[in-house]
Parts: structure tokens; C-alpha cells; sequence
């Protein structure tokens, strides 16, 4: 069951915006939610909510079960050799900071190399600016093809036996291209650099394996992948884990404390200093399982055709330009449509009720690398279909339409 | 929501010929601005003769919203006060988030009333107002 059959399952979707049924094509931003998450949510606090690890209660232990259980879940979805490789965390955002901030300031030394693309999210590119400033480790970036694409050989022609880190988005947020972190992960390992994977854009399309992959670090958002925003999860080697410092303190993450000195818990829960994001894992259970009655390989082939379908029909309008490589596209288009502004593109297809992102998709240096200031992006989840697409495609014309009329 | 009252054909006419578009020789005032959420950016310049905008030009990138507030702004402003340019921001943002002003001085920017019905797009018509203001309080 895909497409036009799991719309049911999505509230939010029936709804008309501006006197249109909404078209909902901004899922690379936010996904929807269906009815088994928002369930599990409520079901979640109207029954068992209660602080997590400390109370005796029956209550409690119900919770611990709840949080801890959503932990495992994880652990399974991406191939985790343990539970405890799972920090639950707010998001990528907040997964990658954790990573630079903790591992990044404890390995990096002056004369030392992180190596990033241009392509990165402002979320796995910034935290290696501040570690790099921090700690005066010199940040390098992996040259991208015409078509935005890494090539292999580049990856060795940058990296030296200085490398400590190579991080690297898995699927690209603008471009829709998938990078091929495991290759490249293989090859920071030779020269004795951790590899870390932004998975905001793979996870909700793609069966991850972080053991094939043999990355050290992943990091990934509930939010994108039918799940509650506020959740994410990093994953971690278990052997790098264990050795890095917490980057906040408080409740739940102590082992001791005393007037002037404290120990921290074991890994993960080191890092989950505070009362936790109960809910939010337990809603983040919920979409993994939503995700996995459907199959994430099903998702997979659903995305890649409707990515290929969108890029054909795009392709025809007169005046488009389309960004990234036309193949093996993972559920995105991004694009400009003649010399209108993409805020201006975004406003007429909002008035259409389709919804679309404009803008630099908080990729500014890629923006910079494609020579534009900014871009529209339709993106697709497993809730759409070809018609949504054929919907956009006419809003399109009629936005050319309209703005040749506007404009004279 | 009618698209109409967003994209005004005056507004049009500002966006595909704007006014003042390019910058000074002589000394001016310049104030680079940009927003954040978008991409959009304005640089303004200004050039002040004893407590009046003598000459105000712009460059920048961005939406026709932005870019026709921006052509509209630096018309406005010619020939005003400080003083009297703060009040002109000031009656714009009032005007954007849908209280009724009018411009007698330069009446195209009414069209941009419109804006307030499209709460996403308040900082594109907003941007080149602000850089006005930045610019006159530095003074």
C-alpha cells in the first residue's frame, strides 16, 4: 500500500488551502504524520506518561519501558549492533552538534582536517566551523562535480593522513542526490578519520544500515520521517561512544555527584542529560513501525519513481531549470522557472494550494556554488502520487501565465 | 486569498523597471541588509545633506516584493528628513500588517498594502524599509 491508498492515514491531507485540495510537496522540510503516530502519541500521555528511570511507580517503569523500547526500535531500524549506540537527541541539528562538540573537540588538534562538501546543510557544515575555530583544525571541502555529485578520486586527492573527521550528507536536501557515504567511509577509515553521515534526507526513504554503511557516527530527525518533531537519534560506535564527555549536565546523566567533582552514566544516557523527549520516542516507535508495514523498500522504489516522473514532466515546462543529476534522484526536484523569483513561484502555487518550499533550503554555500540566490523545491514522500505532480506541473504554467500577464 | 492583490501591476512595473537601482560615486551612507529566512538581499545607500536624503539608490536580490518595496522606498525618500523617512517606515510596517495608511507623497506604495494578507511575504516587502531605518538611526 502506497500513494493515493495511505492518504486515509494522514489527516492533515484532507483539507482544501485557498479553496484547493491540498497538495502537499514539502516533505524534505516536514513530513505528515499519520493517524498511528498522533495515536501512539496520545495514547502515550493519556495512559502511561510519568518521568522516565527514577520513579518506582508503576507509571514510571511503564515510560522507562516506552522510552527504552523506542530505543531498541531504533537500534533495529538502522542495524545497530546494540541499543546502546542510540542517543535519542532533538534532531540532526542537535545529533551533529553533539558530534563536533564532544568527539570533534576531543580528537582535534591544530594542523588537524574535517573535510565536508558544499553541499552540506548548514546543520553539518556550522558545527565544524566553530570545532575547527575552536580547537585551530583546519576545515577542507571535497570539490563537487558539474552535476554536484563527489567523485571518488577527489576523496582521496583530499584527504590526508591529518584527516580526523569526513562528514557528509547522505542524500542531498537540494540536489536529491545520494552520496556514497559507504565508499567514502571506507576510505576515511584507511586514512584513520571518523566518518560521520547526515541521514536527515535517507532515513525516511531508504533502509540504512549503519553496520554496511560502517560509518561511525549517523545522525538522523523522527520529524522528516512520519515521526513528531523535537525527536531525532544519533547513532554511534559503541566504542567511540563510551569515550566521549557529555556536552550537557544535569539530571539523568550522573552516576555521582558530589559538591565539586561528578560522573557521568554509561553511553547513551550520558548525553541525554534532562528529562528526556518521552514522547517524541514513543512517536518515533510509532512512525518506524508505520514505516516498516509499508517497507522502506517499497517507499524507496515509490520515491524514486515519483523523483523521476516529476523530473520528466518539469523538464517539458519551457523555462525550467532543473538542479542536480537527472538519474537516481531520491524524492526531490529542485528548480527555477524562468526569471521569476521562487518566493514569487511559491506564493502563486500556495494560492493553487500546492505547497512547495522556496528559498536556500539553509544550503547557502551550495546555492553559491549553483550561482543562485535561491531556489523552489518539490519534494515527495510515500503520501504522494503522480497526480500531485501533474498538479504542480499546471500550477507551474499558470504561474508563468500569470506572471507574464503581471509583468507585461 | 486573490493573487491580484498581492502582485499589483504597479507593483510589476516596479519589479521589471525599478527606480534607483545601482549605486553612488560620492560618499554615501550604505547599509547592507539581508534576510536571513530567504536569501534575499538589499544593499542601500543613502546620500544625507544636512539632516535630508538628499539621493537614495539600491542593488540587491531578491523577490519582485522586496525589490518593488525597494524601488518604492528609495522614490519616497528623496527629499525627506530623517525624521520624516523614520515616519515613512514606520506608517509602512503599519501598513503591511493591515492598518489602513495612506502615501499622498508617493502614492505607489499603497499597492503594497496587499502584502498583509500574505503574512509569509511581510519581510520581503519590509526588507528595504528596515536598511531605511538602520541607516537613519546610525546618523
Amino acid at each position: 500500500m502506497i500513494g493515493r491508498e495511505l492518504r486515509e492515514q494522514f489527516p492533515i491531507l484532507n483539507q482544501e488551502v485557498n479553496g484547493h485540495p491540498l497538495v502537499y510537496l514539502d516533505s524534505a522540510a516536514t513530513s505528515q504524520k499519520p493517524r498511528q503516530v498522533l495515536d501512539a502519541i496520545k495514547k502515550y500521555y493519556e495512559w502511561d506518561n510519568a518521568n522516565v528511570h527514577r520513579g518506582v511507580h508503576t507509571l514510571g517503569s511503564r515510560a522507562t519501558d516506552a522510552y527504552e523500547g523506542a530505543r531498541e526500535k531504533v537500534a533495529r531500524f538502522l542495524n545497530a549492533t546494540s541499543p546502546e549506540e542510540i542517543v535519542f537527541t532533538r534532531g540532526t541539528t542537535t545529533a551533529l552538534n553533539l558530534v563536533a562538540a564532544s568527539y570533534g573537540k576531543a580528537v582535534l588538534k591544530p594542523g588537524d582536517e574535517i573535510v565536508i562538501t558544499p553541499m552540506e546543510h548548514h546543520s553539518n557544515l556550522i558545527p565544524w566551523q566553530q570545532v575547527a575555530k575552536a580547537t585551530g583544525a583546519t576545515l577542507k571541502y571535497l570539490p563537487l562535480q558539474n552535476d554536484g555529485t563527489i567523485s571518488l578520486d577527489d576523496v582521496e586527492a583530499t584527504l590526508t593522513a591529518n584527516t580526523k573527521i569526513v562528514s557528509v550528507m547522505h542524500v542531498s536536501n537540494v540536489l536529491g542526490l545520494v552520496n556514497p557515504v559507504k565508499e567514502i567511509a571506507e576510505i576515511a577509515h584507511r586514512y584513520g578519520a571518523a566518518m560521520v553521515v547526515d541521514g536527515a534526507q535517507s532515513v525516511p526513504h531508504m533502509k540504512i544500515d549503519v553496520q554496511a554503511l560502517d560509518c561511525d557516527f549517523f545522525a538522523f530527525s523522527g520529524h522528516k520521517m512520519c515521526g513528531p518533531t523535537g525527536i531525532g537519534a544519533l547513532y554511534g560506535k559503541k566504542s567511540l561512544l563510551q569515550n566521549m564527555e557529555p556536552i550537557e549536565f544535569g539530571g539523568e546523566m550522573i552516576d555521582f555527584v558530589d559538591l565539586y567533582e561528578s560522573s557521568w552514566k554509561d553511553a547513551p544516557w550520558r548525553f541525554e542529560g534532562g528529562t528526556p523527549i518521552i514522547a517524541g520516542a514513543v512517536g518515533l516507535g510509532a512512525a518506524i513501525d508505520f514505516l516498516q508495514e509499508i517497507g522502506l523498500d517499497t517507499i524507496h522504489q515509490h520515491e524514486l519513481k515519483l523523483a523521476a516522473y516529476a523530473y520528466d514532466k518539469l523538464s517539458m515546462i519551457d523555462g525550467i531549470t532543473i538542479y542536480g543529476p537527472e538519474e537516481d534522484r531520491i524524492g526531490l526536484v529542485t528548480f527555477n522557472l524562468d526569471d521569476i523569483h521562487p518566493h514569487d513561484v511559491a506564493t502563486v502555487l500556495d494560492a493553487k494550494g500546492v505547497a512547495i518550499r522556496a528559498g536556500h533550503h539553509c544550503c547557502q554555500p551550495l546555492m553559491r556554488w549553483l550561482e543562485v540566490s535561491a531556489t523552489a523545491r518539490a519534494s515527495f514522500y510515500l503520501y504522494n502520487t503522480e497526480e500531485d505532480i501533474d498538479q504542480l506541473v499546471s500550477a507551474l504554467l499558470e504561474t508563468k501565465e500569470y506572471f507574464s500577464d503581471a509583468i507585461g | 486569498m486573490q493573487l491580484d492583490d498581492l502582485y499589483r501591476r504597479v507593483i510589476m512595473d516596479h519589479y521589471k523597471k525599478p527606480r534607483n537601482r545601482g549605486t553612488f560615486d560620492a560618499d554615501a551612507v550604505t547599509i547592507a541588509l539581508n534576510n536571513p529566512t530567504c536569501g534575499d538581499r538589499i544593499s542601500l545607500q543613502l546620500i544625507l545633506d544636512n539632516g535630508t536624503v538628499k539621493d537614495a539608490r539600491f542593488t540587491g536580490e531578491g523577490c519582485s516584493i522586496s525589490m518593488s518595496s525597494a524601488s518604492m522606498m528609495t522614490e519616497a525618500v528623496k527629499g525627506k528628513t530623517l525624521e520624516e523617512a523614520l515616519n515613512l517606515a514606520d506608517r509602512f510596517s503599519a501598513m503591511v500588517k493591515g492598518e489602513e495608511v495612506e502615501f499622498d507623497e508617493y502614492e505607489d506604495i499603497e499597492a503594497l498594502s496587499g502584502v498583509n494578507k500574505f503574512p509569509a511575504r511581510i519581510k520581503c516587502a519590509t526588507l528595504a524599509w528596515n536598511a531605511l531605518r538602520k541607516g537613519v538611526e546610525q546618523q
